[in-house]
């Protein structure tokens, strides 16, 4: 935002929420969540099925974004939700509820407990949230592990897809990673777009400031962490569905948050684009060099750490910085009447 | 009698976790932030005397002599490299970077040295598997009495730094105040090196501790890191004995946890963290470190 300082006071100001490229832009992140419906009628399984992981780390860092870019929340143990959301799941469909459902319902539970637990880890600040959260992960995970029903620390299958032929699952379950990314996607839109967002931001930017001037920073972090655990939640139900059988310790992988740091870190904090530019970075990067192990893991670590000391702000930051474009309208921009736009 | 026992043990165990939280607690003590890649640098520590010890046959205990100094240097330039240049950004960037840094470790150990596990433990001679009987069914092991009698010195140590050196000065007005103590010629980037360089090399120690009291492995950091961040906690932050004694609670909550089962062990020690998050201690966390 530029400084009113030179401005004579008669100048006129308005308030502009959207531009042209933020219509085109809404415009075309609508027609593609649309045109993305029809995938499975037109592409084979394989191509549904890692159409499908894409969305799930969209979600995740989306939600990553949520807490890290708006609430000022770092945090290393997302994989909780993760993996609460698939070991939900599980043991709803082991009550004898149909799976889709059983995903929904350990979504909705993720989120239970994210409300549960944000009394603990909020009281926590910076990377002491940090790791409180990782804490929270590893004990959530090694009581999962104690519980021979959900198949101990060997892992568990999901059993009750089985029933439909393989198109009609990846399919079904395409279509429920879809809906939970448009959900997602629309939700933060809606809190960023409204006053929120706006504290939101003030959070970001300085979290004692923003409480000074009557930013509610308790109720905010609050909600965006139920939110993230809901997420999170639906992103571990839908990792079990598109593979079927996961293990304790991968599900609850400290891996996961590095993949989120990853993905937001590269695509831009803060933004709501650079998520999902990170997550189709991150899903091209995986499908091409995840066979190389460690050497894989180590470049994107060095490849995070140099986006953190670099460029902060992403790759987002460096279209936007140039030509200040917002694919969705979420912003505010000056603009004086009398004289030329102003930004 | 099993229960005594589990508490010596603990006692012990907790000697070996405040040798790993002491360096965490100097950094958040000093400059506020919480190293995530603090574990992995320990294991650093210990691949680097497990190195030392068998190319040139020496005990693990002399192999350190060459080694921590090495991890100071090591600790200064991740400061001038990493670090200062994080803090510089945010609060939340140093976090970022040394969470990659610790996938990088990680990942790099897994490449030099394989996954294979390591310990130090039969490189020692007899001090790892030695111990005083009291009585038939209570004994003291050397290693842990060494152990904790190290944490001991090491903490006494740096209070004594913190409370009458002149760099302890610097470093507690670079604390409370960092410009202010730049004002007054006390530059806050070289103390922060300083502290750093301390802080990893406290880390290397604990790293080859714990590489001679049991076994490690590349991914042994992250671990190291949880117990170490979980006895600053329960000891109350900013406080270097209280360190001392949340390690010992912990160590003595997860041997307890072990004797009714081994597999509570460090669940019992998560379990005693978030009890102390949930008391009404706990929501002093936070604000204690706000404050300065």
């Amino acid at each position: 935002m530029t400084s009113l300082g030179g401005s004579p006071a008669s100048t006129q100001w308005i308030v502009q929420r959207s531009s042209l490229a933020s219509r085109i832009g809404s415009g075309t992140l609508i027609l593609t969540g649309l045109a993305l419906f029809v995938v499975p009628q037109i592409f084979d399984t394989n191509v549904v099925q890692q159409l499908t992981s894409l969305l799930i780390f969209l979600i995740l860092a989306a939600m990553w974004n949520a807490l890290a870019g708006y609430a000022g929340l770092v945090s290393v143990g997302q994989q909780a939700f993760i993996g609460f959301g698939a070991y939900g799941t599980i043991f709803i469909t082991q009550q004898g509820v149909q799976p889709y459902l059983a995903m929904i319902l350990a979504a909705v539970a993720s989120a239970a407990l994210a409300a549960v637990l944000s009394l603990l880890v909020l009281r926590l600040r910076g990377g002491q949230f940090a790791v409180g959260t990782w804490v929270v992960a590893e004990a959530i995970a090694l009581l999962v592990a104690l519980d021979q029903g959900l198949g101990g620390g060997t892992g568990i299958s999901l059993r009750g897809l089985n029933v439909y032929p393989r198109e009609v699952r990846t399919a079904f379950t395409y279509w429920l990673t879809l809906g939970f990314a448009v959900l997602l996607l629309v939700l933060l839109f809606l809190l960023l777009r409204n006053r929120t967002g706006v504290a939101l931001q003030a959070i970001r930017d300085d979290e004692e400031a923003a409480a000074s001037l009557g930013v509610r920073v308790g109720r905010l972090k609050f909600v965006l962490f139920v939110l993230a655990g809901f997420g999170c939640g639906a992103a571990g139900a839908l990792t079990l569905a598109n593979t079927l059988f996961i293990q304790p310790q991968s599900i609850f992988g400290v891996q996961w948050s590095a993949y989120l740091i990853f993905m937001v870190l590269v695509g831009g904090l803060g933004t709501f684009e650079g998520p999902i530019i990170g997550a189709i970075l991150f899903f091209v990067v995986q499908y091409e060099f995840a066979d190389l192990g460690a050497w894989y893991l180590i470049g994107l670590g060095l490849v995070a750490v140099a986006f953190a000391l670099f460029l902060p702000r992403g790759l987002w930051s460096l279209i936007n910085d140039r030509l200040h474009i917002r694919l969705l309208p979420v912003g505010y921009h000056l603009i004086q009447l009398s004289k030329k736009a102003v930004r | 009698m099993n229960w005594i026992n589990a508490i010596i043990q603990g006692l012990f165990l907790g000697g070996l976790y405040a040798l790993f939280a002491c360096g965490l607690s100097l950094m958040f003590g000093v400059m506020r932030i919480i190293n995530l890649a603090h574990g992995d640098l320990a294991v650093i520590g210990a691949f680097g005397v497990w190195v030392v010890a068998t190319q040139a046959h020496l005990s693990p205990f002399i192999a350190l002599v060459p080694v921590l100094p090495v991890m100071l240097v090591v600790g200064y330039l991740l400061h001038r490299t990493v670090l200062a240049r994080s803090l510089r950004s945010g609060p939340l960037t140093p976090l970022l970077t040394t969470f990659g840094l610790s996938i990088v470790i990680q990942n790099a150990l897994l490449q030099i040295f394989s996954p294979d596990v390591h310990s130090l433990g039969s490189l020692t001679g007899s001090i790892s598997t030695s111990s005083w009987r009291l009585t038939s069914q209570l004994s003291l092991p050397y290693l842990g009495v060494l152990t904790l009698a190290v944490a001991v010195l090491l903490l006494g140590a740096l209070q004594l730094i913190l409370q009458r050196t002149g760099f302890g000065r610097e470093m507690r007005a670079t604390a409370q105040d960092p410009e202010t103590a730049a004002l007054v010629g006390v530059p806050a980037s070289s103390v922060y090196a300083r502290a750093t360089a301390i802080a990893v090399a406290t880390a290397a120690l604990a790293g080859a501790f714990l590489a001679i009291h049991s076994t490690f492995d590349p991914s042994s950091g992250p671990t190291q890191l949880i117990f170490a961040f979980e006895a600053v906690v329960i000891g109350g932050f900013g406080s270097l004995w209280g360190t001392l004694l949340g390690g010992i609670v912990l160590g003595v909550a997860q041997t307890i946890g072990a004797t009714i089962d081994p597999q509570y062990s460090i669940l019992a020690g998560h379990l005693v963290f978030l009890v102390i998050l949930a008391s009404p201690r706990g929501r002093f966390i936070a604000t204690r470190s706000a404050s300065a």
